[in-house]
């Protein structure tokens, strides 16, 4: 019945629906294949870098040898050959100062077809009421473009690619970079840190609300090749920037490793609010293929009221392995998840968060919505710890799980730790199945199968889908329901 | 308008309908009424679409269309409204969203516009206040935390809004105290018109007070076997279903 056309529905969808999955034509110059210091030079030398970041490269290098991979996630992955890999893969560009004119047509088009605005003059006379927001756009391992950096400076924003930060940064970046995400925090946090490629940079003077939403773009083209950015974003005494980040990679017979590294720091009284709608390639519906997305983002809410926000649609990776987690250092100090990821096909997500309450008065709040379908699995793991001298500290959990057809699986992995008596903490959790009853009340009343799954899905992520800034939440509802497309038969 | 003839059902491989003729003519209310286990809610099932209600003979039409062809969706854009017994919750979604998806779903299906926001909330207020019901409960997710009488009240304010041609009623009686169900008739009987067909599904007489059946039919073992006016219903009232299931 319904069960065996879930099942062949899913089976014939699960690849074909993602229409991100086209291949950018275009000459690249790659890093030799595999790891070594010498690759590590490369890298660092094609970025132009000063000796100190080569150093901190080969230093992480040194550590990571002597690391093991993390087996705890439930997920499981053939073993990757490290020295199977590319890590550098880059358009080839002539040298010298990057306007729109000089970047490769090919590579406009792609963002083009991506629908993510480069041009500043075309956003800017967009349509009436069109979004107006910065881009970061990184190809591979390089950034294409940044939009709107003349506009933000003048305000004292600093928005480019962290390549460039380092070179005309330096004080900032020596100063924050790996102080939230030390170098050998975890493997791949650790690989990345040897021989991370591109990603965005931002600092927030204080006192300044940054006049406009600042996103990155990241898109992998290359086969064969490992992404690596790595972002860091300081929002100083009393700022606020909202941040978003968006991926995307062709559809290819082959795994690509994507281990990124995101690190914020919130200084007192600033609040940074950072969404991702990450849509990598999911892999086909037996499980060929597909991103492998092993990423460590962290927040450090260094200051007294400082506030940090994460929002996570995660809808695109074969794998996923990642937990936005916030060190709430500051007194009164506040962090929050809101998280929706959605597993179809042979899809498989090991995320959650980790709220670590150093300060007193320090709050978390942590809404979590995991839907599965098809044959994938969707684990939510998360850790609210409290210290001992977090006086008052406070959090709120709630994990709901939906499961759509009988083939997949939901878990839910909290850890939760109080080492002060004056701690409250409340935890909710629910596993439901989409069910027959409700499919069929909704269609009685008129919708079809499809609209029906829809309506009953944008329900179940409502609370976190507000969450997003207004530009993207009509996209991630879009994006949602093309995720689960043909889900149900 | 309704024309059944001859409707056999099976659910899981099991015949549960087994040769039933029905029919309502346009304007007219009909009560089925039966012991349990007698059918009543695999026939609204059945006339409303639900997967795993599988027909295996005769046939049911809606002013001449065959709707076992249609899937639910389908039967819906052609008027068929079916007032569940147990009615569903949709967390996230408000009832008044629900309503207008579902409004706009079944124009488009029909090949008309949209209804417009303001001239959809007026309509909702309007039908709300003669159900008595607050506003903010349409704001909330439907039927979600409400008690059995505000979820059928919910029902029949979904019902008023959809203005549907064949509507039925399945044991919207139950869980309902007077006043509720006081409310919820009045709502029903509103609805009645002469190009609407009503069939109220019904275990006890104490709804048929309220919506007075035209015919009254009394279904037991899968089959109509007694047909007659309202007084069927006193009747059935007294003697209960007793001789009509030894009968069948």
């Amino acid at each position: 019945m319904a069960d065996i056309d879930t099942i062949q529905t899913v089976e014939a969808l699960a690849g074909d629906k993602y229409v991100h999955g086209f291949v950018t034509d275009i000459e690249q110059e790659f890093a030799a294949k595999g790891l070594n210091t010498d690759v590590i030079r490369f890298i660092s030398a094609k970025k132009n870098e000063p000796d100190w970041m080569l150093q901190w490269r080969l230093d992480a290098y040194e550590r990571w040898l002597v690391m093991d991979e993390p087996d705890w996630a439930k997920v499981s992955y053939p073993r990757i050959d490290y020295q199977d890999l590319y890590y550098y893969a880059a358009p080839k560009q002539k040298d010298g100062p990057k306007s729109l004119d000089e970047v490769d047509p090919e590579l406009l088009d792609t963002y083009k077809k991506l629908g993510i605005p480069l041009r500043e003059q075309e956003v800017l006379a967009g349509v009436q009421g069109a979004p107006r927001y910065a881009v970061d756009a990184v190809f591979d391992s390089v950034s294409v473009v940044t939009t709107f950096k003349a506009e933000l400076a003048k305000v004292g924003v600093i928005f480019c690619p962290l390549s460039e930060a380092v070179r005309d940064y330096p004080d900032l970046v020596r100063q924050y970079l790996g102080s939230v995400v030390p170098v050998s925090d975890n493997y791949f946090a650790c690989l990345n840190s040897a021989v991370f490629s591109e990603g965005s940079f931002v600092y927030v003077p204080p006192g300044v609300r940054c006049p406009m939403e600042l996103s990155t773009y990241f898109r992998i083209n290359a086969l064969n090749t490992g992404q690596f950015e790595r972002t860091l974003i300081i929002a100083d005494k009393g700022s606020y920037v909202s941040y978003l980040e968006g991926c995307t990679a062709p559809m290819r017979d082959e795994n690509q490793l994507h281990a990124a590294v995101v690190e914020l720091i919130v200084l007192d009284d600033a609040e940074i609010k950072y969404s991702t709608v990450q849509n990598w390639y999911p892999g086909d519906a037996d499980g060929k293929g597909g991103i492998y997305n092993f990423v460590t983002k962290r927040a450090d809410c260094r200051g007294d009221r400082s506030k940090v926000s994460w929002t996570q649609v995660e809808t695109g990776s074969a794998i996923t392995w990642k937990y936005p987690s916030c060190v709430l250092r500051g007194a009164d100090s506040m962090g929050e998840f809101y998280s929706i990821a959605i597993t179809n096909g042979r899809q498989q997500a090991d995320t959650g968060t980790k709220m670590i309450h150093l300060g007193a008065g320090s709050t978390s709040r942590i809404i979590a919505k995991g839907i599965s379908a098809g044959r994938s699995s969707s684990t939510y793991r998360g850790l609210v710890s409290v210290h001992p001298k977090a006086r008052g500290a406070r959090n709120f959990t709630q994990c709901d799980s939906l499961l759509i057809g009988k083939t997949c699986a939901a878990h839910t992995v909290p850890y939760i730790e109080a080492r002060n008596a004056s701690a409250q903490l409340e935890h909710e959790a629910t596993t439901t199945r989409l069910s027959e009853d409700q499919l069929f009340y909704v269609m009685q009343r008129g919708l079809s199968q499809e609209e029906a799954v829809q309506l009953l899905v944008n329900g179940f992520v409502k609370d976190v889908l507000q969450e997003l800034p207004m530009e993207f939440a009509v996209e991630a509802q879009k994006l949602v329901a093309v995720s689960l497309e043909g889900s149900v038969g | 308008m309704l024309d059944i003839q001859n409707l056999q059902v099976c659910v899981a491989d099991k015949p549960i309908i087994k040769g039933l003729s029905l029919q309502v003519p346009a304007g007219e209310v009909h009560a089925i009424m039966g012991p349990n286990g007698a059918g009543k809610s695999t026939l609204s099932y059945t006339l409303a679409g639900r997967n795993g209600y599988e027909v295996s003979g005769g046939s049911a039409t809606l002013n001449g269309e065959d709707l076992l062809a249609l899937d639910a969706s389908a039967r819906a854009a052609r008027g068929v409204f079916l007032s569940f017994q147990y009615p569903l919750e949709i967390p996230g979604v408000p009832a008044l969203t629900f309503v207008r998806t579902a409004m706009n779903a079944q124009r488009k299906a029909r090949g008309e516009p949209e209804i417009s926001a303001p001239d959809f909330l007026k309509r909702a207020r309007a039908v709300a206040a003669s159900l008595k019901m607050d506003m903010n409960m349409l704001k909330r997710g439907l039927n979600v935390g409400f008690s059995g009488g505000e979820k059928k009240r919910m029902e029949i304010f979904q019902m008023a809004m959809l203005e549907p041609r064949l509507l039925i009623l399945d044991e919207t009686d139950s869980g309902l105290d007077i006043d509720a169900l006081k409310i919820v008739s009045e709502g029903v009987n509103a609805l009645r018109a002469p190009d609407r067909a009503m069939l109220v599904i019904t275990h006890y007489q104490r709804l048929l007070d309220y919506i007075r059946p035209d015919r009254v039919h009394v279904l037991a073992a899968g089959r109509i076997v007694a047909s007659g006016g309202p007084e069927l219903a006193q009747q059935l009232e007294r003697e209960g279903y007793e001789k009509y299931e030894t009968a069948a």
